[in-house]
């Protein structure tokens, strides 16, 4: 009995064991499962995850703008006189008030409280009767102008040092032309109104005189020019006096620009002058313009960074941009580039960007905007205050804005404002950028200077794009599916096996290679045999006939050793020959018809430039590599048409041609038609083909011979060298975004089409 | 009869037999031009010596080796502005390499044809493959040592060879001591640093540590200090050597044998010392790191490159890629689902490269990458160590680019395996994961290895997408070297493709680059038709034998 007890809980211990296995077995089959189904459906999300990605980095391009005042105190030291300016260092941590009596109060930003106050050093009895910044704002240097016709130039400048790893920023003042006072007015005239432009060497006042009981207010020119020896320490201060020929009466304000070239005199009756200050000793009247409309008047003028625009602002609330544009003439007039309806009351403050092109405007009523001038945007609308503010600052980074409200508080704003100049307009449509002639596209991402204004059109570069995958498509279409076919339906099986793995075998051959061969090789090649190609055109088939049209006059018995569906092998040689033939005929050819190169006569009788690396390379390169993927495709396609339908249409008396056309690629033509999809796909997002094989300038030209730069080698060239988080970098990612749009439309278009067909096909 | 013979269908039927042939003619053509022009680099070139009559009548000496000749026509040189003789019917022009970059300026030079009075190939003409420079090419009269002559006439050739071959033996002793023992101590230096680093971050910087980073520090400066003293000793030995040779305008050059890679005499060469050069040059090729910015020398790291990061990348891809197919044709009901991850298949294989290297340098290296760094290396902190483009993220953008490629071989192979297989698998108690594991998978590997080879193929050749996240023209070092952890996936990397673009067109010297981007692109296209033909015969067999299963 115990044995029999023994034996039973063996088995039973046996069973458990099993049991175990059983189980484990069971759970290694479902985890199995899970896993598998998980992969399986890790590929949708990978395609997901990308353009979710993509256009994650993109969004933030067209998110406006946002600002919100961060706190609010009174100005500080308010005993010390009206405020004429306010400014504000870098980092945002300091901030300076100027006044009418000439104390220069720097304050902490965050709370209003006084860091050092000062008073400019003027000389014994005399007044300050005017003030400005100097252009560009970035020097951070002003200059007042005094009763006795004497002028002080003045810079704020501000020094990080670290202290127990702490930032501290020392603000303290610096005289660039010695604490001196500059004379500027022998007569003693008091300075009006007054402008500086400052440079390291060269310093550019003009000035307004006051009439005196001697004579007239007069508008004086005072120019100083550092020259320092090489090796000599000390440098030697040249100074050029001018007059300008134009009564001081009426003039409200007076710029000059940072290249101390033009100088520009705002009216009181809406009219602006330039002069071309180019000599200092002898400025030019260029201009006299009316830049508002009927009965307004200019409240406010300043430059858009770079100083190749004025922002004028006007009474009834519109800002206009005006730039220096060259007409037909090449001469250079300020033209009106655009204009924004900022308000219905009169604009009182224009405060530009440092870095980029966009402005802050304040009208009467206390309502802020900000604008990007490129993109034609507003940014934010805002109300700051009540009325009319006093001053207002924007900081150089333009992420923080002071203004000084007529209660006597200070605000300080926090400004969000991180990709202003993208729009959809900017974009896609014609924009005016400054220095141009007209509206255009351009994509021009980048340059040395600070004060570039980007030009991020993509519309040159889909427009290469289609361009490229126009070509290429001319090119492969006809050869990838007369191809098809021939290979699908007439060739000998035997053939077949060899020619469809090495059509396909094109098609593995790394694109950087074809790049390669076609900009080294084929771009010199076709350079000098262009006329050979065209003619190849035409000599190939031509060729190509007259050999089908002899062969059947051949002996029967010399055909019939022939067996079908080996043509093609036939017709190397014959191609090979025609080939040959048109380039040995080109150049006699050249010669009778065009005086000698095709190239030249392209360009002295029809006008049409001829590039080395251009679309026709682009063309006969990417075709090659798009005919392996149209070809496979469309022959699977044409291969797969069930056989009972030809037979029947061949049945019915229809020549194999006939059958051809009318029956196989009727059935096949979605599997056509979706081989075309993606081969287009493939055209429009190829890289290296196109990096090598043009110039990559994005220009809007239809011309064969000319180059182009498309989206996917825009982004190699230039993603490599864009700022993390940059509008650049956001503006080329949307780029990327576009092409997988563009390629997931055409593939998935493509795919369902084929399922469908798959359908058909197993229906039939 | 035309008319006839056009409605019969029959010339459509040739023009379309013509557009096959015409493709056949394009690809083949293709292969031949770069396997002629990528074969004759290596072969040592006759160098000639010609008296050539300037267009000023000026007489002169040229010599070089003939690079390249072009045929103008009469009418075309005319309007070039080439004053042509009444006989003459067409402009021969010829370009030689002349070499001796740094006398003359340039590598290559035209002449024409008509003015070459007087054409010889002197058999001491020499060519000397120099590390700066480029080629010289001369006549040798002299070898010195310390500025004294040891050998002139007809003893300076041999002498000169024996001395070259010394030079290099102390050459290759420098170049592993500094790029080897010495980047070891670097290295070694580097991490020492970031230990400290990382040690006072942890707030554990205390005595000991000190002490015990000080010993290591002091050990490493020891070993550097010994490997400097005899790095001097050998730069003083390889210095002593060089040699004297005539240029072709008459001077005399003085080349130390420090510069030199080899001396050759090619007039003077028989067809098999010939083959011999060539073969030395080819494994100089393959297996040497390059020269002159890229220009010259082999292309080791970049083959070495593609090859890491193409194993890296199997090893990402094809698990995925497996499992994905097997799902779709093992798992799923065919379906909307099906349907789905069909067209999200396709997506992956349509959508252009770039995208994906847009993608990987967004998503992985700098999200990943960056919160890999903040994770990981605070120590390394602000300079990157996987938020910056390198090997690993290269690897796994191209594993997501060539997903579609495995999926797609891999679910061929599974339909093409007989349903009974399975059945009978299940039928004998086998559970599905079972039969997948022990019999399907297994009858799929050669589909699964088909599909691998493809997409070997396919990252071998990219280039576009590994610009972003990864390739550089010039690594200073390997990714897989003998400091540990020995594979550094965070490194930059050479690859065969980039190497191609950036020789071919970023290179200052594209003239010279040319012959060496020829030979490279050979090569790419050899590894990447033999990659596709062993898949393709992979996959002929295998349905070879499926068929023979069913039936």
């Amino acid at each position: 009995m115990p044995e029999l007890n023994a034996q039973k809980k063996k088995l039973s211990m046996a069973k458990s064991d099993r049991d175990y296995h059983e189980r484990w077995r069971l759970l290694k089959d479902s985890i199995a499962r899970y896993g598998v189904i998980l992969g399986g459906l890790s590929v949708i999300v990978a395609v997901v995850l990308i353009f979710f990605y993509l256009l994650y980095v993109v969004f933030p391009l067209f998110l406006s703008a946002s600002a919100q005042s961060i706190s609010q105190y009174n100005v500080p030291e308010a005993a010390q006189g009206k405020t004429v300016l306010l400014d504000m260092e870098e980092q945002n941590k300091v901030a300076v008030r100027f006044t009418d009596m000439g104390q220069i109060i720097f304050f902490d930003v965050a709370s209003g409280k006084t860091l050092l106050s000062q008073k400019v050093a003027l000389p014994e009895g005399v007044q300050i009767t005017s003030f400005s910044q100097a252009s560009p704002t970035s020097e951070n240097t002003v200059v007042y102008g005094l009763s006795n016709g004497q002028a002080v130039i003045v810079k704020h400048q501000y020094k990080v040092t670290y202290v127990d790893n702490v930032r501290v920023i020392t603000p303290s003042l610096y005289y660039p032309s010695g604490e001196q006072a500059l004379v500027l007015d022998d007569t003693g005239a008091a300075l009006e109104k007054i402008a500086v432009t400052a440079g390291d060497n060269a310093t550019t006042i003009v000035a307004k005189t006051a009439d005196t009981p001697q004579s007239l207010g007069k508008i004086r020119l005072t120019h100083f020019e550092k020259e320092t020896s090489l090796f000599a320490e000390e440098s030697k201060l040249t100074r050029s006096d001018a007059v300008l020929d134009m009564p001081a009466a009426g003039v409200e304000a007076i710029l000059i620009d940072r290249n101390k070239t033009s100088l520009f005199l705002v009216g009181s009756d809406g009219r602006l002058s330039i002069f071309d200050i180019a000599d200092k000793t002898n400025p030019v009247l260029k201009q006299h313009q009316n830049v508002v409309e009927t009965g307004q008047k200019i409240t406010r003028v300043a430059f858009l960074n770079g100083d190749l625009s004025l922002m004028i602002g006007e009474s009834n609330g519109l800002v206009s941009q005006w730039s220096m544009v060259r007409d037909k003439l090449n001469r250079s007039t300020l033209q009106k580039i655009r204009s924004f309806k900022v308000s219905d009351k009169a604009v009182v403050a224009i405060q530009t960007e440092q870095r980029r092109k966009g402005f802050v405007t304040i009208d009467d009523e206390g309502i802020m905007g900000i604008y990007s001038s490129t993109a034609e945007r507003e940014l934010v609308k805002k109300s700051v205050g009540e009325s009319s503010p006093v001053a207002a600052a924007l900081s150089p980074r333009a992420n923080a804005l002071l203004v000084q409200l007529e209660n006597g508080k200070i605000n300080v704003w926090d400004v969000k404002n991180e990709h202003p100049e993208v729009s959809l307009r900017s974009l896609w449509q014609e924009v005016w950028y400054e220095s141009y002639p007209k509206p255009d596209y351009i994509w021009q991402s980048s340059s040395a200077s600070s004060d570039f204004e980007p030009k991020y059109s993509l519309t040159p570069l889909v427009f290469g794009t289609l361009k490229a995958a126009f070509y290429s498509m001319l090119v492969a279409m006809p050869l990838a599916l007369m191809g098809a076919i021939y290979t699908a339906y007439f060739m000998a099986p035997r053939m077949r096996q060899y020619v469809k793995p090495t059509i396909e075998l094109m098609g593995a051959l790394p694109t950087v290679i074809l790049g390669f061969l076609a900009g080294l090789w084929l771009a010199p090649f076709v350079e000098e045999h262009l006329a050979g190609l065209f003619l190849l055109i035409l000599t190939v088939p031509f060729c190509v006939m007259l050999f089908a049209y002899f062969w059947q006059y051949l002996p029967k018995t010399l055909q019939e050793k022939i067996p079908d569906g080996w043509d093609a092998a036939f017709l190397i040689p014959v191609i090979l020959t025609s080939g040959w033939l048109a380039f040995a005929m080109a150049p006699d050819l050249e010669m009778l018809l065009f005086h000698g190169s095709l190239r030249e006569w392209f360009k002295t009788e029809l006008g049409i430039g001829y590039d080395q690396r251009n679309a026709l390379i682009v063309g006969i390169a990417m075709g090659f590599a798009v005919i392996p993927t149209i070809f496979s495709i469309a022959e699977d396609a044409i291969f797969s048409v069930p056989k009972h339908l030809t037979v029947g249409s061949l049945a019915l008396g229809a020549t194999t041609w006939q059958t051809v056309t009318k029956v196989v690629l009727l059935t096949a033509s979605p599997g056509i038609f979706s081989a075309v999809m993606i081969g287009l796909g493939r055209a429009v997002g190829e890289t290296m083909i196109v990096l090598m094989a043009t110039g990559n300038t994005p220009v809007m030209d239809m011309s064969i011979f000319q180059g182009l730069r498309t989206l996917a080698a825009n982004i190699a060239v230039e993603m490599p060298e864009s700022e993390v988080d940059s509008t650049h970098y956001r503006v080329l990612f949307l780029a990327a975004l576009v092409l997988f749009t563009f390629t997931f439309v055409f593939n998935t278009l493509a795919e369902v089409i084929r399922q469908r067909l798959r359908e058909k096909y197993s229906s039939l | 009869m035309m008319k006839l013979w056009f409605k019969s269908g029959k010339p459509w039927i040739w023009l379309n037999a013509a557009a096959v042939s015409t493709c056949l003619i394009m690809v083949v053509g293709l292969l031949g031009l770069i396997t002629v022009r990528g074969i004759g680099h290596f072969w040592p070139a006759q160098v000639g010596q010609y008296s050539y009559q300037a267009d000023n009548g000026q007489q002169e000496i040229i010599f070089g080796e003939k690079v390249d000749a072009t045929v103008t026509s009469l009418a075309a040189a005319k309007s070039a502005g080439y004053k042509m003789a009444e006989n003459e019917d067409a402009l021969i022009q010829y370009q030689l390499k002349t070499g001796n970059r740094d006398i003359t300026g340039a590598d290559f030079r035209w002449i024409q044809a008509r003015r070459i009075k007087e054409q010889s190939y002197p058999l001491d003409m020499m060519v000397v493959e120099r590390r700066e420079w480029g080629n010289f090419y001369g006549q040798l009269f002299e070898v010195k040592e310390d500025h004294k002559v040891i050998a002139s006439g007809d003893q300076a050739w041999p002498a000169l060879q024996e001395k070259i071959a010394e030079a290099l033996t102390v050459f290759k002793t420098i170049n592993q001591l500094e790029k080897k023992e010495i980047g070891t101590v670097n290295y070694g230096l580097e991490r020492l640093r970031l230990k400290q680093k990382s040690l006072e971050l942890e707030n554990r910087w205390d005595n000991v540590a000190k002490k015990q980073l000080a010993a290591d520090k002091a050990s490493y400066d020891a070993k550097y200090t010994q490997y400097q003293a005899k790095l001097a000793e050998l730069y003083q030995q390889i210095r002593r050597y060089s040699l004297a040779a005539k240029t072709e305008s008459g001077a005399t050059v003085n080349i130390p044998l420090a510069k030199v890679v080899r001396a050759y005499q090619p007039n003077a060469m028989g067809f098999f010392d010939k083959i011999n050069h060539y073969r030395i040059k080819l494994g100089e090729f393959l297996t040497d790191e390059p020269r002159e910015a890229n220009t010259e020398g082999g292309i080791f790291p970049a083959i070495f490159g593609t090859v890491l990061m193409v194993l890296i990348m199997s090893v990402i891809v094809t698990p995925f890629g497996v499992i994905a197919a097997v799902y779709l044709r093992e798992y799923a009901r065919q379906g909307f689902t099906t349907r789905l991850i069909r067209i999200a298949v396709n997506n992956l294989a349509g959508v252009p490269s770039v995208v994906y290297g847009v993608f990987g340098l967004g998503f992985f290296v700098y999200i990943l990458g960056g919160h890999i760094d903040a994770l990981f290396f605070p120590e390394a902190a602000p300079a990157p160590v996987f938020g910056t483009p390198g090997l690993m993220w290269a690897s796994i953008t191209l594993a997501l680019l060539t997903l579609p490629v495995v999926i797609v071989s891999t679910e061929e192979g599974l339909a093409r395996i007989p349903k009974s297989i399975r059945e009978g698998s299940l039928a004998l108690g086998a559970t599905k994961f079972e039969t997948l594991w022990l019999t399907v998978l297994p009858m799929a590997s050669p589909a699964i290895m088909t599909g691998l080879i493809l997409a070997v193929a396919r990252a071998a050749g990219e280039v576009a997408p590994l610009m972003l996240v990864g390739v550089v023209k010039l690594a200073p070092t390997l990714p897989l070297d003998g400091n540990f952890p020995f594979l550094h996936l965070d490194r930059k990397f050479m690859h065969l493709g980039f190497h191609i673009y950036d020789v071919g067109f970023q290179s200052p010297n594209v003239e010279a680059a040319r012959p060496l981007v020829y030979a490279t692109a050979l090569l790419l296209v050899l590894v990447i038709v033999g990659l596709n033909l062993a898949a393709i015969v992979i996959r002929n067999n295998l349905r070879e034998k499926y068929r023979a299963l069913e039936g």
